[in-house]
């Protein structure tokens, strides 16, 4: 028979299931663990934690996950590939290695650690040398807002990973590299695929899209058949099964809750998608409308067919850059007339801004319980509701104003509408807002400075 | 469809909810949010795509998007759709409660849609309900 690689998925994101890791290595054979941490967003909060603490800046949730399993990823040769290393993958790695010598692994743990994405000192060299760094979806250029920037990290594909595992590293541990290519780079390495074999890349690259939001292709978030979806409560994160030809199964360790099924998989497929012909990453350009999936066997689904196309020569960045503030609070209105009371609350609460003066970019009101997430759509507000929840955010660019807004919510209690509670809570947080601005650089300014080191507990 | 001489016409149209007849997952990219509609069998594709233009969806989200794109899957049985500047600037600037557009899967659902009666019947809970 020939080689079948096992990739399991233990993290779709940072705040993901911690049992999930543990129960992926306990729960069956598996070759590697994929923890995937990093999101636009939470980019931008790490960025944050590192700025107020120069030791912090990774997942720090990944450090006991890693304690929990490391006897057992030790004793069974399982390996494991995270970007939990964020904004900052040398904390992250130390604080790994600390957590092996405490367990009596010292000398038997090789952390590959995976730096040189982040490039907010060369900014501006990058600039001077001509890569504009333009907001992708904007056009605008960097020099809008070069002053507020907090940091900058281009994405890295699968190749430092590929480095590290040759380098004998036992868990590699990186910043910004890419979700897909923390599964991409096993693949390459387990099954010797050329890193210019575009339909491998691709199908590689796919495997890690669907395994990289975790149970989100295993019966979580399911909307088909929701309700025949059984045992949640021990959802069984996905695991991928390829072989050296790009084919490869979808599966889970038996036992486990959830389902794996085409219409799990294609709704993990189509989520986040732009233009299915063109998933671009640093490896490749998956074609998605080449993928072809077929159920093989309970919780097994076969997927083949799947075609590529070289990489680009740029790299994507995620540029975090400060925009202001924003604060968000709530109030629950009950029946009778629930909608209504909600509505006046909202009407006097703006009334009351305006007399002050305060100005703001954004202001958005919500009845939860109405239309907060459909809008119009939702129709018209039911009379009858057993309560309405007022939701109002505002955005400014200055500080003072969205801090007043956040002391005129709780005098409605006792000056607006009736039948009002629920703001056991206190005064909404106010919250600085820390934007997101994509952007593209030439990978040659970019790989040169890509470092593997192997560290040893 | 089109009734034309010596080709059959399909009997009248009943119009069927979405909610029926898919089903699908959003999420973000920055301000825009995508809908993958997913047919819940093959055979309903076609008549998905046809249906279901970027128009249409224009039309249904108007006042809560700027512009709709599509792009097909019939590998999937599936569309896609980008919903531009529907999620208040998104991430972390977005005041929404679904600031990454994990809903509007949903919203899309809501959409009616002409099937042949048969389609209805099959794949509506109520057949007799009046659409």
């Amino acid at each position: 028979m020939s080689k079948v690689v096992r990739v399991a998925a233990g993290q779709g994101f940072w705040g993901d299931w911690l049992e999930a890791p543990f129960r992926q290595v306990k729960g069956g054979p598996i070759d590697y663990l994929m923890m995937d941490y990093l999101a636009e967003v939470t980019m931008s909060i790490l960025q944050k934690q590192r700025s107020r603490d120069p030791a912090a800046g990774y997942a720090r949730d990944f450090v006991p996950a890693m304690e929990r399993i490391l006897p057992d990823i030790a004793a069974k040769g399982i390996r494991v590939t995270s970007n939990a290393g964020g904004m900052n993958p040398r904390g992250c790695a130390d604080a790994v290695l600390a957590a092996a010598r405490r367990l009596g692994l010292g000398g038997k743990i090789r952390v590959g650690l995976v730096t040189g994405d982040d490039i907010l000192d060369r900014l501006d060299e990058l600039l001077a040398r001509g890569q504009e760094l333009r907001d992708m979806d904007t056009g605008r250029p960097l020099s809008d807002i070069r002053d507020r920037v907090r940091s900058a990290n281009a994405y890295l594909g699968m190749a430092p990973v590929v480095e590290a595992l040759r380098g004998g590293a036992d868990i590699v541990i990186t910043g910004r590299v890419t979700d897909t290519g923390l599964t991409l780079g096993p693949l390459v390495h387990e099954l010797g695929w050329r890193p210019d074999a575009w339909d491998r890349i691709a199908a590689g690259t796919v495997a890690g899209h669907i395994i990289e939001c975790g149970a989100q292709s295993s019966g979580g978030n399911l909307l088909k058949d929701w309700r025949k979806v059984r045992g949640l409560e021990r959802v069984g994160f996905p695991i991928v099964e390829a072989s050296a030809d790009g084919t490869f199964v979808v599966t889970k360790h038996p036992g486990t809750g959830g389902v794996v099924s085409v219409a799990s998989v294609t709704e993990q497929l189509v989520y986040e998608m732009g233009d299915p012909k063109s998933y671009i990453t640093p490896d490749g350009i998956a074609d998605f409308t080449s993928i072809r999936l077929t159920q093989v066997g309970k919780d097994r689904v076969r997927v083949s067919g799947i075609t590529g196309a070289p990489r680009t020569p740029m790299l994507k960045v995620s540029i975090a850059y400060f925009y202001g503030y924003k604060a968000v609070g709530a109030l629950v209105y009950a029946w009778p007339d629930a909608h209504a009371k909600a509505k006046e609350a909202d009407r006097v609460l703006r009334a009351r801004l305006a007399d002050l003066g305060l100005e703001f970019e954004q202001m958005v009101t919500e009845f939860v319980g109405a239309d907060a997430t459909h809008g119009r759509l939702a129709g018209p507000p039911d009379p009858a509701a057993p309560e309405v929840q007022l939701r109002v955010g505002v955005r400014a660019r200055d500080k003072a104003s969205v801090e007043r807004f956040t002391r005129e919510l709780a005098p409605l209690v006792l000056t607006g509408p009736p039948s009002v509670t629920g703001f056991a809570g206190g005064r909404p947080q106010v919250e600085e807002i820390v934007a997101y601005w994509p952007a593209l650089v030439d990978r040659l300014e970019i790989e040169p400075g890509v470092r593997v080191e192997i560290l040893t507990a | 469809m089109r009734g034309k001489k010596g080709k059959r016409v399909d009997p009248r149209p009943v119009l069927v909810s979405l909610r029926w007849l898919t089903h699908a997952r959003s999420g973000d990219k920055g301000n825009t949010a995508n809908v993958g509609l997913i047919a819940l069998e093959p055979d309903l594709y076609p008549l998905l795509a046809r249906a279901v233009t970027a128009a249409r969806v224009a039309r249904h989200f108007r006042g809560m998007v700027s512009r709709v794109e599509r792009f097909e899957l019939p590998n999937l049985h599936a569309l896609n759709f980008l919903l531009h500047d529907a999620l208040d600037g998104g991430g972390t600037i977005s005041l929404k409660t679904d600031a990454q557009g994990k809903v509007y899967s949903t919203a899309l659902l809501r959409m009616e849609i002409p099937v042949p009666p048969a389609v209805a019947r099959r794949f509506r809970p109520r057949p007799r309900a009046r659409a």
